[in-house]
């Protein structure tokens, strides 16, 4: 990473970045406080993506179950500071309790499918996730741990001492509401999420990752333990997704099974294949596109089907899934390798149109 | 050496984060202009929201609760309103929450952004509860004509309210009936592990025990099942008087298909989900005998007005919660003209003491904002149309003969 | 016994409908090694054509006797599915040949997304029931029942399978087909028209799914537009467990798991009902002198089963029951 100073214009432009996200959710607030809530949802899922990354995109490992480890981590909250359990723990408690507890399902998925390849690893976790949520669904009987399918309420927002990031609050003449302060914490753990990924890019471990994504049987040969360090990769893989859970129980009050459906597990995958596995900077592209393209043709689609025809030819719900579903092919058709993808990808993709 | 490219692509990132944000920005601003109090005929709009699933596994349900939010709007409009002195447009902003609970708060935070005067939704409880803290905040009534969870009223929100009957209310109605109906020895009780189903079975389970009926150990689909096949074979082995399954229509039909295609002779009971002629379409004969409770008094009893005016309209009958919906939206303009103001600070003490006479029945709400002392009707499928044949109100069964007889309809 | 036959019934009437749709997960992946995601939509397709035409000839009092109804409807649905079959590769599939292996991954999501919203507006979001004209006879054997659909299914899909193994296995095509899987790109210097090739295993497929839809639609007597998504999944899995990519294994491992979940429906409640060991407490006892039972795990868990079984099959064979090994790309 360090090396050569840093150009000033590189400074100014982080400065300016920096500053734009500062202000983004008082300029959403100022339209609709809603697309602060969308804003915040994309962060998750850039937490989200940038997790299935590591195991996808840099490890190679195909993962279709991977909001197993989110739905672990959103229980593990709500169980700790719900009146579920009468339990009210503080989150800085919960959270890392929350990454450890998806770390070790991590390694209960990792180990016994280490042997596994492509496309039989993908229904195998396929089927954890399916696993995982099936439990979180029934085991309420015979001794009531998770609420079944009724899910649990009143989950305790994050709070330090009196500051609770549910209220509003007025502060040097802004007015803070919960879902900007929750904007800025997700920022925080955005930043450090890329941080620990970019550093993780260049490290030892992720060089062993795509020596591993790009040939197994050589990645040995060289010397690498493939094996932890394929755990290693679903391990922190699971960790992200186990705080993202976290931080969603915190902000949603009330979490029950249905939001960790397999359906989810593809929008991840597909915000990473999107933006352009293994880029660090086009998942996180490809996670804050696919969140806002289904809200924008929310806002869009029935004022211009009233402005084309005068009437609204088609229900505007049927046609934002339409619309949703074309832009995912023709994304693909036209950047097969995703949106930005990443050298090595690149480099792979042009060596396989020659053939 | 990974750095020297960075600042390019952070560069292109921050550019999509603009343009996104410049986007949003100007479409909600036209939004924002139509949302204003503009002139429709020179009449002042206030818009109600309405959510549920427009799209998905149970897209129907929601197009139906639409449809009544839709026909109570428009009979109003159509009545011509003048509330606070300013003549009244009524403008339904109906959304799409995708039965998603994600999409819940996002969906409320807009209604709030848009400035809602009140709310009619959501369609399922795991939506509705994370929804409603979002209305609860920004202090928008919001009444559901299909959410059951007792959980939804028990937050401790003033702004919540159902027009449908809880879990609680509804199971232990089904299941007394039974008892009394059909003296089953043993029961088995089937759901399709939802919120909805597993809540519903729960309770009637409950109150089958409680009356010393012998419960077989709960078995499970999920809301996609259709083959029921292996579960009913085993039932069969336990020989059960009575299956109650808890659920919607598209599993309820083929259950009792299968369960009499197995031969199984026990009687079938359902809650409000499966409680509509479409079991007869699903099921053909086999549907034949099997009983079900819906919350109120039957439409065609209490009003037979809606029914013919819904018909009219949309060209087939409701499914299963319009005419709740209906209620909602109704409940929420009466509320609003009692107090002539839209402000729905000012209209929620209304609302809450609202005693009104709906599609459904007639409707007060408890304290916590649940329908007070709810009729629980218990309908029979008779030669492939469900008829009512059962009222029941506080525990005590009464025919419906009589009882439409006493309410003189 | 007669409870296990019946769950044997059960499961093998469920199983062939798996094979039929596996079949096309396998056939596409053994030529391709692509996961076609929207097979599970072309199932939907298939089962909804057949309802409209049946239901339209029902309506219409031809005087027509019911089955013939019923294979006018099949014959409507086999060649509107194999159109969609054919358009969702050349235009979603065929651009991608070549790319990243997770591309077409993609674009078989936004087609799923695509066909089952068009589906949707055509049909309608109710869910629709299936015109029940064939009169469904019960059979008695040996304490099981059979109806006559389940009996038509099961013979429909060995027939299928026949007809396919003959179709790869027996003709020009087949060996095409064959050639294909084993290296296009030799296959294609031997003067197989590889494009030709891809394009009908999708059609044949799609037909076969065609089919299938109409059995799960006559079966259950029940249609809707997002029918397709799980029982694609299930088949998916079959053709996984029994080892994608090959014909025989997706057969093997449709039926096996049409038996693993009715077998487990059917039975994991009674092997986990913690009274067998009601001794460990008296709490436990207690409870069971009360209910008569404390089911650790029920039907609730069929699913559950299900994968259980999956994985551990690929745990110990890691390329599915009669699978080869398959290359490791993500």
């Amino acid at each position: 990473m360090a090396g050569k100073p840093m150009d000033v214009k590189v400074k100014i432009g982080i400065v300016l970045i920096a500053l734009a996200l500062a202000v983004l959710p008082f300029m959403l607030a100022s339209v609709g406080t809603a697309w602060v809530r969308i804003t915040n949802l994309a962060i998750l899922f850039c937490l989200l993506s940038l997790g299935l990354n590591i195991v996808v995109g840099f490890a190679g490992l195909l993962d279709l179950g991977y909001i197993a480890f989110y739905g672990v981590g959103a229980y593990c909250y709500a169980l700790l500071a719900s009146p579920h359990f009468g339990l009210h723990l503080p989150f800085w408690i919960i959270l890392p309790i929350g990454a450890g507890l998806a770390c070790l399902f991590g390694v209960l998925l990792g180990a016994p499918t280490l042997k596994l390849r492509g496309d039989y690893l993908a229904i195998v976790t396929l089927g954890f996730g399916e696993i995982v949520r099936v439990f979180l669904n029934n085991l309420s009987q015979p001794v009531n741990i998770t609420n079944g399918p009724q899910g649990i309420t009143l989950i305790d927002p994050f709070k330090v001492d009196g500051f609770s990031f549910s209220k509003t609050e007025t502060f040097l003449g802004l007015t803070f509401s919960g879902p900007i302060k929750y904007y800025y914490l997700l920022l925080l753990v955005l930043l450090v999420v890329i941080v620990v990924n970019v550093r993780l890019q260049d490290s030892r471990i992720g060089r062993a990752w795509v020596a591993i994504r790009e040939d197994e049987t050589a990645a040995q040969a060289m010397g690498i333990n493939t094996r932890n360090v394929k755990l290693l990769a679903f391990a922190m893989g699971a960790s992200f997704g186990g705080i993202a859970g976290g931080m969603f129980s915190a902000m949603q009050g009330f979490i029950s099974p249905e939001s960790f459906v397999l359906v989810e597990s593809i929008m991840v995958l597909a915000m990473v294949v999107l933006g352009g596995m293994g880029n660090i900077w086009g998942v996180i592209a490809g996670a804050v596109l696919l969140s806002f393209v289904p809200e924008i043709l929310r806002y869009t689609v029935e004022p211009l089907q009233k402005a084309a025809f005068g009437r609204l030819v088609i229900e505007p719900e049927v046609i934002r899934m339409l619309l949703f579903g074309l832009a995912l092919v023709l994304m693909m058709l036209f950047r097969p390798a995703g949106l930005f993808p990443s050298k090595t990808r690149r480099r792979e993709f042009a060596a396989g149109e020659q053939h | 050496m990974q750095l020297s490219r960075a600042p390019a692509r952070l560069r292109s990132v921050a550019l999509i984060f603009a343009v996104l944000a410049l986007a949003a920005c100007g479409k909600q601003e036209e939004a924002a202009k139509s949302a204003a109090p503009a002139a429709a005929g020179g009449a002042t709009v206030v818009k109600i929201g309405h959510a549920a699933p427009l799209t998905g596994g149970i897209a129907h349900l929601g197009k139906d609760n639409e449809a009544g939010v839709r026909l109570a709007i428009d009979e109003a409009n159509a009545k011509g309103m003048t509330i606070g002195g300013a003549k009244i447009h009524f403008e339904m902003m109906s959304e799409d929450d995708e039965g998603n609970p994600t999409k819940g708060p996002i969906i409320a935070q807009k209604f709030a952004d848009a400035k809602v005067a009140g709310v009619v939704g959501h369609l399922n409880s795991g939506v509705t509860i994370p929804a409603s803290a979002v209305y609860n905040t920004a202090g928008i009534p919001m009444i559901s004509g299909s959410a059951t969870n007792p959980k939804l009223t028990e937050q401790g929100f003033a702004v919540t309210f159902r027009t449908v009957g809880r879990d609680d209310q509804q199971g232990p109605a089904i299941a007394s009936y039974l008892v009394s109906q059909f003296k089953p020895k043993v029961v088995a009780v089937v759901d399709d592990a939802t919120s909805y189903g597993e809540g519903l079975a729960n309770e009637v389970e409950k109150t089958l025990k409680a009356a010393g009926v012998t419960v077989l150990a709960r078995e499970k689909g999920t809301d996609k099942t259709a083959d029921w096949k292996a579960i009913l074979t085993k039932l069969k082995g336990k020989k059960p008087d009575a299956i109650f399954y808890g659920g919607m229509d598209s599993g309820g039909g083929p259950l009792v298909k299968q369960g009499r295609e197995l031969g199984l002779k026990a009687v079938f009971a359902f809650g409000d989900g499966a409680c509509s002629d479409k079991m007869k379409e699903l099921a053909g004969d086999a549907s034949e005998g099997m009983v079900c409770s819906q919350a109120g008094i039957p439409a065609q009893a209490a009003s037979k007005p809606f029914i013919d005016a819904f018909k009219a309209k949309f060209g087939s009958d409701p499914i299963i919660y319009a005419p709740f919906t209906y209620d909602a939206a109704n409940l929420i303009i009466a509320a609003m003209q009692k107090v002539d103001s839209v402000d729905p600070a000012k209209y929620l003490p209304a609302l809450k003491a609202s005693s009104f006479d709906g599609a459904s029945g007639h409707i007060e709400f408890d304290e916590k904002g649940d329908r007070k002392d709810a009729e629980i009707t218990i309908f029979a499928m008779k030669e492939g149309k469900i008829v009512p044949v059962a009222i029941i109100k506080a525990g005590k069964t009464i025919p419906f003969e009589e009882f439409a007889k006493g309410a003189g309809a | 016994m007669d409870v296990f036959l019946q769950q044997i019934v059960n499961g093998l009437t469920l199983g062939s409908i798996y094979a039929i749709v596996a079949l096309g997960y396998t056939m596409v992946y053994g030529i391709v090694q692509l996961i076609n995601f929207a097979h599970g939509e072309v199932v939907m397709i298939g089962a909804m054509v057949a309802l409209t035409v049946i239901g339209s000839l029902a309506g219409a009092n031809t005087g027509m006797p019911p089955i013939v109804i019923v294979l006018a409807g099949i014959a409507c649905a086999v060649p509107v599915c194999m159109v969609v079959g054919f358009t969702m590769e050349r235009v979603a599939y065929r651009p991608l040949r070549g790319a990243p292996r997770l591309a077409p991954l993609i674009t078989a999501i936004g087609i799923s997304i695509i066909l089952q919203h068009l589906a949707m507006l055509i049909w309608s979001r109710n869910p629709l029931s299936f015109p029940q004209i064939i009169p469904n006879p019960v059979f008695e054997i040996a304490g099981a029942s059979i109806t006559g659909v389940q009996i038509a299914i099961i013979g429909l899909s060995a027939l299928m399978m026949l007809g396919l193994t003959a179709l790869v296995y027996r003709t020009r095509l087949g060996v095409a087909m064959r050639a294909t899987s084993e290296n296009p790109q030799v296959a294609g210097l031997m003067g197989v028209n590889i494009n030709r090739v891809i394009s009908s295993t999708f059609v044949i497929g799609a037909g076969l799914g065609a089919v299938a839809g109409v059995m799960v639609g006559t079966y259950y007597g029940i249609a809707h537009y997002t029918m397709g998504a799980l029982l694609g999944l299930k088949a998916f899995s079959a053709a996984v467990l029994g080892g994608i990519g090959n014909l025989a294994g997706a057969m093997l491992g449709g039926i096996l798991l049409g038996l693993v979940e009715a077998l487990g429906a059917g039975y994991i409640g009674e092997f986990t009902d913690l009274c067998h060991v009601s001794w460990i407490s008296s709490g436990l006892a207690e409870r069971c002198a009360r209910d008569g039972h404390v089911v650790l795990m029920g039907s609730n868990y069929q699913d559950v089963f299900a994968f259980l079984v999956l994985i551990a099959v690929l745990v110990f064979r890691p390329s599915g029951l009669l699978g080869e090994r398959v290359g490791d790309r993500a």
